[in-house]
Formats: structure tokens, sequence, C-alpha cells
């Protein structure tokens, strides 16, 4: 076996890094290249060294964008990953003990499936459903019930100030169903004997939740945050079909990809869109990097 | 966009596979797989100039072969009679049936030797920026929809052929009278752009006519009593009538078509300045956008937004709120003649669109109640760099006979820039009313062109006439913001600039 390995390994790998050099890594490196030149989608690119850089730096929509997906990067794992890890908990663990296994509140069986129906949808369908939730005349879903009963609708989409929580909140409903399987794997794989040794030490459920379930979760907990963080870099779809004005109104909820869209497909920008995704590159890796370095912590073994 | 299938292959980055030890990562932790993606990202990123740039890839590689033929009565501009042709429409309000059943067959019939490829697509630079790429471009493109390709960047790169002569030759229905001559005025001019050299020539056919204006329900209007307004006065006491029978006066939609209400300010600004506000604002000129007629104009609609508006629009879609006129929940709506066609299917029976200019703002307006923004709709252009220009120069001139206008005006219910091909065709109410509208201005028929030459100003214009009309900005802050957007794009010098 020994003398194979090599090509072994070599056999297996060849085809997707083929693909993921074809079809990532290339278009990544052009990205970079088009950064460095004024191409404006048809003709020869010109090469204009860090021209692109400069006016990023004094382009306010591009720093509203950054500031937006700072808040949502805050914002959007931590509400998230709460709501998961509560409904995790409750489904597998918080039901108590029978028969020396840990099960989850009655119909639970039913909440997992429910948890995960809007994981199941396309992202522009959700966009397109939560255009009706939040309408904001008397055929919106809230603002006609709210209407009905005489109070004042509210603009979801229109307020400048709730627009950007209002995307937030549809990215964490979408979001919440796949983080409760994914600690619902996490926790299963917890063994009963901790808990039960917890309990008969006379541990309360919180305290179960915070001394062993949360410690034990830690890895997975940090694969979420690094999900969740990518994800907030993202935010395009949602964006460009719910929100008014494409990222407005004026500019209240815009992101990075917004602007790459508007600079490349709108304005003709080509070049200077790339540069964008440049910057956005460097983002997403920095925070991801961050995030490794920030919660390295050693797991506990058991 | 990289569409190049082509030669990939030669473009695998070795150090992307050599870089990061892979086979070591299959029996890591998550947190060292995502670590060792994350360098060979950065890894691939010093190769990047070895790459060969694909989606950029062929420049100027010499021009190609291009056909001519003998120049005759019937042939003006010297067409190879069996030259191939290649057409490509886009396929959205007015569809494909126009080219299919009316022009192509025309241009067949006068040269039946010619092959011509038709192309239908919903993406035009999509499909075409490849093409344009490869250096192998169709000859005949109409450039409209939401991805049209940037009209700018064509000039720019010298992808448009001069229709000069197609305006010069004689047209197809009278021989003593040029093409030029058998369309609206203005059109020829609307199609110019500036050359990077700094001459100023034809390079775009705009063909269907569109006539911009207020719109409202005859039968709402019949019913109530209420006659049209052309003054100021007339126009709000009519809104607090409207009010009180609890309809919403006036309305456009905030979500995705600010740029119909815009088109209102301005129009009235240049009925109340005359036309060389506009012209101004065009040319980027120092604080156009401040002129004390478009000041003065965005002050009145801004009051209109707050006493006869419905905030909710801010948030509905254009088709939401044309909706609520239909259903009568709403007055007076803003858009181009195209509203009718569009609106088809949801209008009831007996609504009756009709089109009212812009009521004046003062007595003293330069121009008279009844002017109007109208001008050329839907873009064509013919290919420098194609094999058959000159087929594609013909293929226009025979969209520009009276037959082939005629035809399109049956076919998709709109009127084209030439008049004589729909004298004496029964047009639905609408379009009928904006073609009435368009007679009764007679010369006082103006346009502007800021919104397709520089797209960020447009951009920019939407989201504070958003502001404007929903409350949150004063005229004076709306007209900074703007100033401020057009100066940028002025001092900007990777932005083509046009005149007019």
């Amino acid at each position: 076996m020994r003398q194979g390995k090599y090509p072994f390994v070599i056999g297996f790998l060849f085809l997707p890094v083929t693909l993921y050099s074809i079809f990532v890594i290339a278009p990544y490196a052009q990205a970079f290249q088009l950064a460095f030149t004024n191409w404006r989608g048809i003709g020869a690119p010109e090469f204009i060294g860090f021209e692109n850089f400069q006016r990023l730096f004094n382009d306010t929509a591009f720093w509203k964008a950054v500031q937006h997906h700072g808040i949502i990067l805050l914002a959007l794992p931590l509400i998230t990953i709460v709501i998961a890890l509560f409904f995790a908990f409750m489904l597998n663990v918080g039901g108590g003990s029978k028969g020396g296994q840990r099960v989850g509140v009655r119909g639970s069986a039913f909440y997992r499936v429910v948890f995960f129906f809007p994981q199941v949808l396309a992202v522009a369908i959700i966009a397109v459903l939560f255009q009706m939730v939040y309408r904001p005349d008397e055929s919106g879903l809230i603002n006609g019930v709210l209407t009905k009963i005489g109070l004042d609708p509210i603009y979801f989409m229109i307020n400048p100030s709730l627009a950007l929580w209002s995307i937030i909140g549809v990215l964490v409903w979408q979001g919440v169903g796949f983080y409760v399987v994914l600690f619902s794997a996490g926790m299963a794989s917890i063994p009963t004997e901790i808990y039960e040794a917890a309990e008969i030490d006379g541990a309360t459920r919180v305290t179960l939740f915070f001394r062993v379930t949360l410690p034990l979760l830690w890895d997975t907990l940090q694969v979420a945050w690094v999900y969740l963080g990518i994800a907030a870099f993202d935010c395009f779809a949602i964006v460009a079909v719910l929100s008014i004005d494409s990222g407005g109104p004026d500019g209240a909820t815009t992101v990075l990809a917004m602007e790459i869209y508007r600079n490349a497909f709108t304005y003709g920008r080509a070049g200077y869109a790339s540069a964008m995704g440049v910057a956005l590159f460097f983002l997403t890796i920095t925070f991801a990097a961050l995030t490794l370095r920030v919660s390295k912590r050693e797991s506990i073994e058991y | 966009m990289s569409a190049t299938p082509d030669h990939t292959s030669d473009r695998v980055d070795p150090s992307a596979t050599n870089g990061p030890d892979l086979p070591a990562a299959l029996g890591s932790s998550r947190r060292t797989v995502l670590r060792r993606a994350a360098a060979a990202g950065l890894l691939a990123t010093p190769a990047a100039g070895l790459l060969s740039a694909c989606a950029t890839g062929g420049d100027d590689e010499g021009t190609t072969e291009q056909e001519t033929g003998e120049k005759s009565a019937t042939n003006p501009l010297g067409v190879k009679e069996d030259a191939a042709l290649e057409v490509i429409i886009f396929n959205g309000g007015y569809g494909e049936k126009y080219a299919t059943d009316v022009h192509e067959k025309l241009y067949q019939t006068a040269f039946p030797k010619a092959q011509i490829k038709h192309q239908a697509t919903q993406a035009v630079s999509t499909v075409l920026q490849p093409r344009f790429t490869a250096g192998d471009p169709p000859e005949f493109v109409n450039n409209s929809g939401e991805k049209f390709l940037d009209f700018g960047a064509l000039v720019n790169d010298n992808q448009l052929q001069d229709l000069t002569e197609l305006w010069d030759a004689p047209s197809v229905d009278d021989p003593n009278k040029k093409v030029r001559d058998t369309v609206i005025p203005g059109v020829v001019e609307q199609g110019m752009f500036t050359t990077k050299d700094g001459g100023r020539k034809p390079f775009v056919l705009y063909y269907v006519s569109t006539v911009y204006g207020i719109w409202y329900s005859g039968k709402l209007f019949k019913d109530n009593g209420w006659t049209v307004p052309t003054t100021w006065a007339d126009f709000t006491a009519l809104c607090d009538k409207i009010k009180a029978k609890g309809i919403t006066p006036y309305g456009y939609a905030g979500a995705n078509a600010a740029y119909y209400q815009w088109n209102v300010i301005l129009t009235q600004a240049a009925k109340l300045g005359g036309p060389d506000v506009l012209k101004a604002i065009d040319n980027l000129e120092p604080n156009a956008w401040k002129a004390d007629a478009v000041l003065q104009s965005a002050k009145a609609w801004a009051e209109i937004g707050a006493k006869y508006g419905d905030k909710s629009f801010e948030g509905l879609r254009h088709t939401d709120v044309q909706l609520r006129q239909n259903q009568y929940k709403l007055a007076f709506y803003p858009s181009g003649d195209w509203l009718e066609n569009e609106q088809k299917k949801d209008t009831p029976a007996g609504f009756e669109y009709q089109l009212m200019a812009v009521p004046s703002l003062t007595a003293g307006d330069k121009l008279p109640a009844g002017a109007i923004r109208a001008a050329g709709g839907e873009g064509y252009f013919v290919s420098a760099k194609s094999k058959n220009p000159r087929g594609g120069m013909e293929y226009m001139r025979q969209m520009l006979s009276k037959a082939g206008t005629r035809g399109f005006t049956e076919t998709v219910g709109a009127a084209t820039v030439v008049p004589a091909g729909s004298e004496g065709y029964a047009f639905p109410p609408g379009v009928a009313s904006s073609q009435a509208a368009l007679k009764a201005a007679g010369a006082n028929v103006f346009n502007m062109m800021f919104d397709n030459w520089y797209k960020e100003l447009d951009t920019e214009a939407r989201t504070a006439t958003n502001e404007l009309m929903f409350g949150r900005a004063s005229a004076e802050q709306w007209a900074d913001r703007i100033q401020k957007r057009a100066d940028a794009i002025k001092s900007d010098s990777s932005v083509a600039k046009f005149t007019r």
C-alpha cells in the first residue's frame, strides 16, 4: 500500500483540482488582473495601476456597504446561533431523560422538519416571499393585519433605520434551520453518560446547557460562526430582490455584492467592480483567518 | 463573463495545485482545511499576471473583410446582394415578431439571395459581449432591455457603424426624400455620440416614438366631472377634490421606478425655464441642477408628494402602483406611452388611458402648457466591425420605410419615429391621446439624454428623488447631491463624455 500512495492520491485529486483551478482560481486571478484596469466590458482593458483602489477609498457607497457588512457580521451569527442553539437544545436534550436516553420536547420531530423548511427554498423565493410579508400597503402580510386592527403600518423596507434589520431578519429566518440540524448532530455525539452524571450531581437544564452542551459543542459552533460570517459577506440575492431602489432607501441596505453588480452591469465599470471584488475577497479571508485564530482553543476530547 | 471555453485548459494555474500540501489536509480538522484553502487562494494571486486574459482578449486583430456591392437606385447603400445578415432582437415588451414577420421579410424581398440569421434574446449583453470580444459581432443589434450594452463603451471602442450614409440615403418610398427627412425631428440628433477624437456622429437609431406625461383614466374623470388641469392652481385644486373622494391623487413607484418622477420634475423645469435647462444638465454644466427653474420645480413636486402622495408607494414596484390606478385607487400616474400596452391585462373595460401634459407651474413659463417630452425609444445599431455593415444599414432603411413602420405599428400597437407609418392607424385610446398630444405640442417638444449617457447620474437622481418626494430631503438638498455627482462624473476621466 505504501509505495502506491502518491499515484493513488494524485489520481483522486486530479479532476477536482483541475475543475477548481479552472472555475474558481482562474476567474479569481482574472478579477485581480482586471482590478488594475479600466475595462468597461468591451474592448481591450487598459492598465491603470492602483487608480481603482484610490477611487474605492473615496467611494461613500463602498464604505456604506462595508459598514453594513460589519453590522451583519456581528448580528447575523450572534442571533442565528443563539436561536439555533436554543432550538437544538430543546429538540434534543430539553425534554429530560427517558430510559437513560436524553430526548427533546414533545413534537420535536415535527419542529425539526418545520425549522428546516426555509433551507429548502431558493433564496430568490424567500426574498419574493418576504416582499409580500413586508409589503407596506394593506395587502402586506404584516401591515394588512396592522391596518385592519387600526394600527399604523410599519415601513420595513422604507424606513432607513429599519431596512437593514428587516434584511437581517430574513437572513436569520432562513439560516436558523440549517444550524439547528448542525447543532443537533453535534449534540447527538455528546455521550449521554456526561449528562447523566451532571444530572445526578443536581444540574438544572440551564447548567446542563452552559456547562456540558456548550463546551462540548465548541468546534461545531466555530464552524457555524465561520459559515455565517462568510454568509454575512454575501447577502446579494436577498438585498437585490427585497430592498427598494436596489440597496435603498438611499443606500441603507446596500452590500458589497450589490455595489459590484451595480458597477459592473449598470455603470459598465468592470475594472472598478473587480477592484471591489478584490476588496471583498480580502475582507472575507481576513475574517476567516481572524475567527480561526481568535476561537483557537483546546477542544475537549472525550 | 469569462465565457471562452476554447482555451481554458492552458489557464490551469500550476502554483495552486502544487502550493499547499493537499493530501495531508485530508486527515486534518476543519480548521486546517479552511486555513489551507485560504492559503491556496492567496498563493494563486501572484500568478494572476501570467494568465491569458480570456474575457478581455481579442483586441484589434485588424478589421474583418467587409462585403460591398454595386450602388444603384434600389440599392443606394451598396449592399452585396448575397451577403449574410445577422439580426439580434431584444425579446422584451415589443417581442420579436415585428422583426421576423415584417422587417426581415422586407429585407429578404429586396435581397432574395441574402441569408438572414435571426436571434432573439432577453439578455443582449450576455449574448453579445463574447462576440464583440472575439471580433465577430452580428451586423444588426436591438440594444435594449435591462442588460443592454453600454453605448458609451461601444462608441469608445469604435464598434458602432457611422449611420450618416443611411440618414443621407434616399428613402425607400420616395427617392427624392432622404431617410433623415422621413423621421420626426430630433431623432437623428438623439442617436449622435461624441467619439474619442471629438467628432459627433450618428451611431444609434431610436425607432419607437415615446411620449411622456401624466396618465389618468378617462372614465374616472368623466364619471366625476373632472376636467384636465393645465395650470398649477387647477392641478392642486383637483388633487384636493380627488383626495376628498378617498382616492390617492398622485403617486409613482419608489421601489424601482423613481426615474418616472425625476422625469416629471425635469419636464416641469424645462417648461418653466426652457429646454436649455435640460441641455445644461445633459452637458454636465456647473450648477445645472441648481438652476432656478429646476429648484422651483423640485419644490413644487415635493409638496405634491407630501400632500397628495401615499407613503407606502415608496416600497412598491411600478406594476403594483399601476394596478392601483387600474383599480381607480390612484388618479394621476407619470409614465411614458408604453404604459397602456404594459397594463393591457389589468386594465378594466372602459378605463380609457389618457395622457395629460405636466401642468404649467407659473403664468410666465417659457413653454406653453401643451409642451411635452417626446423621444425615440428602443436603440438599434449596426456593428462597424461586422462582416456586412452595409446590409445592416440597409436593414434600417427598410425598417424606416412606410411598410416597415406600418408593420411594426400593427404588430405591437406603438407608433414609430416615422409619422407616415402610423397615418390613419386606429391606436388604442392611450396611444391615440399621446399621439394627439405630440401633434398639438408642435415644435414644443424636448428631450433629455443624461440617463442614457451617465447611468451613475441616473442612479443618483433616482435615489435623491425618493428622498425628496417622500419627505426626507429638501429641494436644495436634492439638487445639491445630484449636482455633486454630476461634477464628479465630469471630472472623471474614465467616463466617456457626450454633449448635445
